[in-house]
């Protein structure tokens, strides 16, 4: 992460970061050590495709949910 | 029995155990549940990625795609709308277009809120999805379900987790008589009994979670729901003698003294 001037302010997963400016999705999930073939991610409540992540830039104010499996038999009450 | 296998929209099914993957211990016990249960479908539900731990294992880690269907449930969703979301989250992280579809009507019962359930079936058959609902022991709501694209429907025996066995054995039998898609009983087994009585009375297949990753040994209930869910397919397909009140000799009289 550069200078604050070059910063944003986004969520992840409901958690308030901040991010360098310019960082595309793809950026994001390799500097948070996350596989994207394993992962849905919601940009604004839009599901974006896989082969956008390295395009879509994210902007100041964006709300980002990164998805993926975890265990789960019919619902779970947890 | 060897060519005896469950087809849904095209997918032939080796196991007629299907497996949840929530509840248990860690990674490895759930690992060694599930090649325990011989099943070849196995549940799973789409949350948040852990994002501050990365530490943490992933579950597909321990179970291969390749070597197993994934089926992703849409477990906590109350609303059309939120099942809908999760159904396309669930697409998007890419495994494949199954979704166990579940709209839930209620905390404390976890039944499904049918009118909900076949409204977002229909939403998502719409969009390409194949939808295996969670549904009531309800024929009526089961064949609507049917009517509108549902390749398979999947009836409670009884509420989720509550191991109670089947609750309405004559309902699961009218909706196996009138629905002529596969039925699969889906949550509320809580022994082994329970899943070979579903499979005597037609059931296509068993799924459950509880039922194994609760048990006090989960990898040894792994195995007798496999043997029960094979010797209640195997009972069926064999067909059962009628019951009668009294006794027939099994026996000859003659060549008795």
């Amino acid at each position: 992460m550069t200078g604050v001037q070059d910063a944003i302010h986004i969520h992840v997963n409901g958690q308030a970061r901040t991010w360098r400016s310019g960082a595309t999705v793809a950026d994001l999930l390799q500097d948070l050590d996350i596989q994207t073939e394993r992962v849905a991610v919601e940009l604004n409540l839009e599901i974006l495709d896989r082969a956008v992540f390295g395009q879509r830039r994210l902007e100041n104010g964006d709300r980002v949910e990164i998805l993926g499996f975890i265990g789960g038999g019919t619902s779970t009450n947890a | 029995m060897t060519n005896d296998r469950l087809v849904i929209a095209g997918r032939e099914f080796k196991s007629r155990l299907w497996v949840g993957t929530g509840k248990y211990k860690d990674f490895v016990e759930t690992q060694k549940a599930i090649e325990a249960s011989g099943a070849d479908v196995v549940t799973v539900a789409v949350r948040r990625v852990n994002i501050t731990d990365r530490s943490k294992d992933n579950l597909l880690d321990y179970i291969d795609p390749k070597k197993y269907t994934i089926l992703p449930n849409t477990a906590g969703c109350y609303t059309v709308e939120d099942a809908v979301r999760y159904s396309r989250l669930a697409r998007a992280a890419g495994v494949s277009d199954l979704v166990k579809l579940e709209v839930l009507g209620d905390e404390r019962t976890l039944f499904p809120d049918t009118a909900g359930l076949i409204e977002a079936a229909k939403i998502l058959i719409q969009e390409g999805f194949i939808v295996l609902p969670y549904t009531n022991d309800d024929p009526i709501v089961a064949k609507k379900l049917v009517d509108i694209g549902c390749p398979a429907v999947m009836p409670l025996a009884a509420p989720i987790g509550s191991g109670l066995g089947i609750r309405n054995p004559y309902n699961l039998k009218i909706i196996m008589e009138t629905v002529k898609v596969p039925i699969i009983v889906d949550a509320g087994v809580g022994t082994a009994s329970d899943a070979a009585l579903a499979m005597e009375y037609g059931a296509d297949a068993v799924l459950m979670n509880t039922a194994i990753a609760g048990a006090q040994d989960p990898l040894a209930m792994a195995e007798a729901m496999k043997y029960a869910v094979h010797a209640g397919r195997l009972a069926y397909k064999a067909g059962r003698i009628p019951r009668k009140l009294y006794a027939t000799a099994s026996s000859p009289i003659e060549g008795m003294l």
